[in-house]
This record gives C-alpha cells, sequence and structure tokens, in this order.
C-alpha cells in the first residue's frame, strides 16, 4: 500500500523563539500543537492521532493528556533529529488505513538554555562500553566521517564551507533566526577547529524551540480553505556500524532516497527545493550525495558556486536557514525541515528564497550519528494538485 | 597544559565480561562466531552474520591501520582539559573497525592508512583501554 497523495500537511508551525527559558518543554509542544492546527484550521477536538518524541514524559502519552486529546493512533518512534521525517510516514500510512482522519505531530526542547549537549544517547545501549571511553561528543563523528570523505574523494574544508555560507545567506532574511550575519568560505575556515577537519562554523546551531505538523486524509484536506501539501513518499532505514566495518561516506539516505523517489514516481531532477538535514557541513554533502543529486563523491564539488542559494542555485535549500544559522531545537533538526518544505510548496517562504513555482520538495532527516548508526528519513512533497 | 588523557572505566556487562577482564591482562579478545567463523565487532555473544549463540573469544594480533581520525580540540567532560587528542577508526588486520584513542606520537603525526598497534590504558577497575599507537613508535607500554 502506497501513502502516495493519500495523505496531505494541512498546518505546521515553527515557535518563533531561539531561546525560551521561561517555558517549560510541554508548554512549548503546546504553544506550537495549538499553532498548527490553527495553521490548518483544524480544532484540539479533531485530532484522532497523536505523535511525538520522547521529550516530554512517557512517550506520546504525557502530552496526549496535557493537550487533552483522545487519539486512537499513537507513535513516539525515536530515531533522533529524523524522528518527525519518521513520523509523517507513519502518520499518512495509519490516515491511508483508514485508521485516523488527522494526526497531530510535536516536538519542543530546550536544548540552549538548558546548555544540552547533543548526546549519543547511548547509555545502557549495547555499544555503550566501546564507544563511551574515548572522549567522543557529537561533533566527533561527523569529524571522522568528513576526514574520511576528504582522504577518498578529494572533498575540501572550503567546499564544506560553501555548505554553510549558502545557509546564512538565507538566514538573513529570515527574522527568527539565531544567527543572520552572511558569513564567507574564509570565514568558516578562519573559525576554531572543534574536531579536525570541522570548524566550529561547520556546526548546527543550538536552539530552544519546538515545531508541529498536522497531516490529514484527502477528505479532511479537501473541506479546509487553508492550502494543504501532498504527501507523495516517505521512507525510513537504519544504518549502522555493519558489525564493525562502517562506511564512513555514505548516509541512510542512499537507502531512504531510491525508496522514497520510487514511492513519489519523481527523479531527483524533478526536485524543486530541498530541506537537508544539516547538523554538519558535511551531512549536507554526504547526503546530497546519497539522494541522487549528484555522483557519490561529487558533493563537495557539487555545492560550489551557489548551487544550494535559493532561488537560483541548481539545488536551493534550508531557505530558512536550516540548522546551521535558523533553528535546532533540541539538538534535533528534522521538524523544522519539514516546516520549510512546506513553506516552499504554498509559496509562503520569504520572498527573496522562495523558489518560483515550487511544485515538488523533499525533506531529509538524519538522527544520530554518521560517524556510527543513524535512523534517516526522506519525504517527498507536493503541491496541494500537482 | 594538556592534561593526561583520562582513562575513564567502560561499563561492563556479564556478556563483555570476558572481553574486559582480558584487557586488563593486556590482551584484546574479538569474538569469532563458532558457526561460522565471522568476526564479530562490538564485543557480543550472538553473530550478526548467522544468528548463532556460541562464541570463542580469540586473541587479536594487536596490528591494525587508521581507517578515519580526528584531533579534538573542544573535549566533553573530563576529556576538556586533555585537548589535543586524538579519536580514530582503526580497522583491525583481523577486520573490524573499531572507535579508539591514538596516542604515542604528536596528533599532527597521524594519518589514514597509518599502521598502529593495541597499547592498554589501565582503568584501575580491572579493565584497560584498548588504545592505538604508530608500530614504529618506541614502545611505550602501559599509559
Amino acid at each position: 500500500m502506497t501513502i502516495n497523495a493519500r495523505a496531505y500537511i494541512a498546518g505546521v508551525c515553527e515557535h518563533p523563539r531561539r531561546e525560551i527559558p521561561d517555558r517549560s518543554i510541554p508548554q512549548i509542544h503546546a504553544e506550537v500543537a495549538l499553532g498548527a492546527l490553527a495553521d490548518a484550521g483544524l480544532d484540539p477536538s479533531d485530532v484522532d492521532a497523536y505523535l511525538c518524541d520522547s521529550t516530554a514524559g512517557f512517550g506520546a502519552i504525557s502530552m496526549a493528556e496535557y493537550l487533552n486529546l483522545h487519539p486512537h493512533f499513537i507513535d513516539s518512534t525515536e530515531t533522533g533529529g529524523s524522528s518527525y521525517l519518521v513520523h509523517v510516514g507513519h502518520a499518512a500510512a495509519a490516515i491511508a488505513a483508514g485508521r485516523c482522519h488527522v494526526a497531530l505531530i510535536t516536538m519542543a526542547g530546550l536544548a540552549r538554555s538548558r546548555r544540552e549537549a547533543p548526546t549519543a544517547r547511548s547509555s545502557g545501549s549495547p555499544e555503550a562500553g566501546f564507544e563511551s571511553t574515548w572522549g567522543m561528543s557529537a561533533v566527533t563523528g561527523y569529524a571522522l566521517a568528513a576526514q574520511r570523505h576528504m582522504y577518498e574523494f578529494g572533498t575540501t574544508s572550503a567546499q564544506l564551507a560553501e555548505v554553510k555560507v549558502a545557509a546564512s545567506l538565507h538566514a538573513q532574511h529570515n527574522p527568527h533566526a539565531l544567527l543572520r550575519n552572511p558569513v564567507t568560505v574564509d570565514e568558516v575556515l578562519g573559525s576554531p577547529v572543534i574536531s579536525s577537519p570541522l570548524h566550529r562554523l561547520d556546526c548546527c546551531i543550538v536552539t530552544d524551540g519546538g515545531g508541529a505538523v498536522v497531516v490529514v486524509s484527502p477528505e479532511v484536506a479537501r473541506d479546509l480553505e487553508r492550502r494543504t501539501v501532498k504527501v507523495l513518499g516517505q521512507a525510513e532505514a537504519v544504518k549502522h556500524t555493519d558489525n564493525g566495518r562502517i562506511d564512513l561516506t555514505f548516509t541512510g539516505a542512499a537507502v531512504t532516497g531510491p525508496l522514497a523517489f520510487a514511492e513519489a514516481g519523481v527523479a531527483p531532477t524533478d526536485v524543486d527545493y530541498v530541506s537537508i538535514y544539516d547538523s554538519f557541513t558535511i551531512t549536507v554533502v554526504e547526503t546530497i550525495e546519497d539522494l541522487g543529486f549528484c555522483e557519490k563523491g561529487d558533493g563537495g564539488r557539487f555545492v560550489l558556486d551557489g548551487a544550494l542559494v535559493a532561488p537560483d542555485g541548481r539545488l536551493p535549500f534550508n531557505t530558512d536557514g536550516g540548522g546551521l544559522c535558523n533553528n535546532h531545537p533540541s539538538n534535533r533538526g528534522g521538524m523544522t525541515k519539514i516546516i520549510e518544505a512546506v513553506r516552499q510548496l504554498r509559496g509562503e517562504a520569504h520572498a527573496a528564497v522562495q523558489v518560483p513555482n515550487c511544485e515538488i520538495a523533499l525533506a531529509h532527516g538524519t538522527g544520530g550519528s554518521i560517524g556510527t548508526r543513524m535512523g534517516s528519513a526522506t519525504l517527498i512533497l507536493g503541491q496541494e494538485d500537482a | 597544559m594538556t592534561a593526561p588523557l583520562p582513562v575513564p572505566a567502560p561499563g561492563r556487562t556479564p556478556e563483555t565480561s570476558a572481553f574486559w577482564d582480558a584487557t586488563a591482562a593486556g590482551r584484546l579478545l574479538l569474538a569469532h562466531c563458532d558457526a561460522c567463523s565471522t568476526v564479530i565487532w562490538y564485543p557480543k555473544t550472538c553473530c550478526p552474520e548467522c544468528g548463532g549463540f556460541s562464541v570463542s573469544w580469540n586473541e587479536a594480533s594487536g596490528a591494525g591501520a587508521i581507517y578515519s581520525f580526528t584531533v579534538v580540540y573542544r573535549g566533553p567532560g573530563p576529556f576538556r582539559d586533555a585537548v589535543p587528542f586524538v579519536i580514530a577508526y582503526v580497522e583491525l588486520a583481523e577486520g573490524p573497525r573499531v572507535l579508539t584513542n591514538i596516542i604515542g606520537c604528536e596528533p599532527d603525526q597521524v594519518y589514514i592508512g597509518q599502521s598502529v598497534r593495541v597499547v592498554f590504558s589501565d582503568t584501575g577497575e580491572g579493565s584497560a583501554l584498548y588504545r592505538f599507537e604508530p608500530s614504529d613508535a618506541a614502545p611505550s607500554g602501559d599509559q
């Protein structure tokens, strides 16, 4: 059974703030939940499915109670920052199966004001004893991948820096972005090395925040005044160390990309806009290759010459400024990737970065670490009448 | 002033105690599947290739080559004062690529493809961390 055209995104909400020390995490979930429902023109009483991550208590149960929802489809699949792209797929499948009609997906976190470092979430997991003693942090795994990518394919730090430069050019137009100043390749290369070969400006930002998405059935979508976005395809995968034979040069997108494109019935050349998970610049380069926008190993050369810069680049990406400049709430960038893709398909991105007649958009999430194991998810969306 | 690299004791379970007990004696063991001979990493007693639950713990040669590495300038927690230090994937001669530290040389002397050999850093709690140093380094003994 396919989800292609069997579900629609009817509402989205990104919390406008990047530092929210005066709120609890459940409060932020509630704010974005009500914001997304209002965007869709729906009420909390319309919700019959609820999905969230593991950041607000007992799976989806605590927040269902907090919001006084009575869902008969629930899911709190945890794949780190990509969770919400997984949730959209699960919600769409449940809707296609007739199990629910209005699915609410929320996320929230206070990583910035609580100074929470991204963790490998490995405490108690079977690999923990073999990975926790070396001084690893979130950046380390990505640095290992970047070093190997450079070794095998000749990728350079200046090429990686182009990813940050493009994101910063977009963020200057986003009044809510944490970092709004455009930066140059030289500024990226001149920022301190955190874990070689990655510099400070190769790393995403840490923010408080949250976001929500409402996924509905075609019948519900038809009755809404607001312009909706059609779900065309979705795929998720786990890529891990393969019994200790890890290959650091590709990500789970190598699996999810072809599956999602097949379900959507489109090809990479059909895509007008991409939201690519940008925990670090190398994440974007490897993901672009894995999704088929260029050959494996050519990602560093692909991003040159403003290829990622909207609206005229070959592959406009992360027009909100992405996790590198705008928002990476709770150290999880997947929700904001969906939201900006929806803005583009509705024609509601900032005018300076709106892709003209954006018909097909792709959002991709990478949760965990490309240096060890990850949960990857690709979501392909189209205009309402695509 | 760079502090010595911390030697935190790893979490151990009944499944991994044979592995960690051996490290305290200066031996790096690898689980080999008794049914299909797969060399298993990370250490566990279920073969990821054939599903067999019978493994033998055989001593590794201790030789390997660097698959990738990073020089860390911002270390977490107790590693903060030990920067710069090196984290690497070392591909063991037996096949697995293992996360570890490279010691016994300056960080800027580390490169992909470099031949390394295992050395052990005693945690003081009945185990030792398997770290690696360049094969051409003067033997450094226990850290």
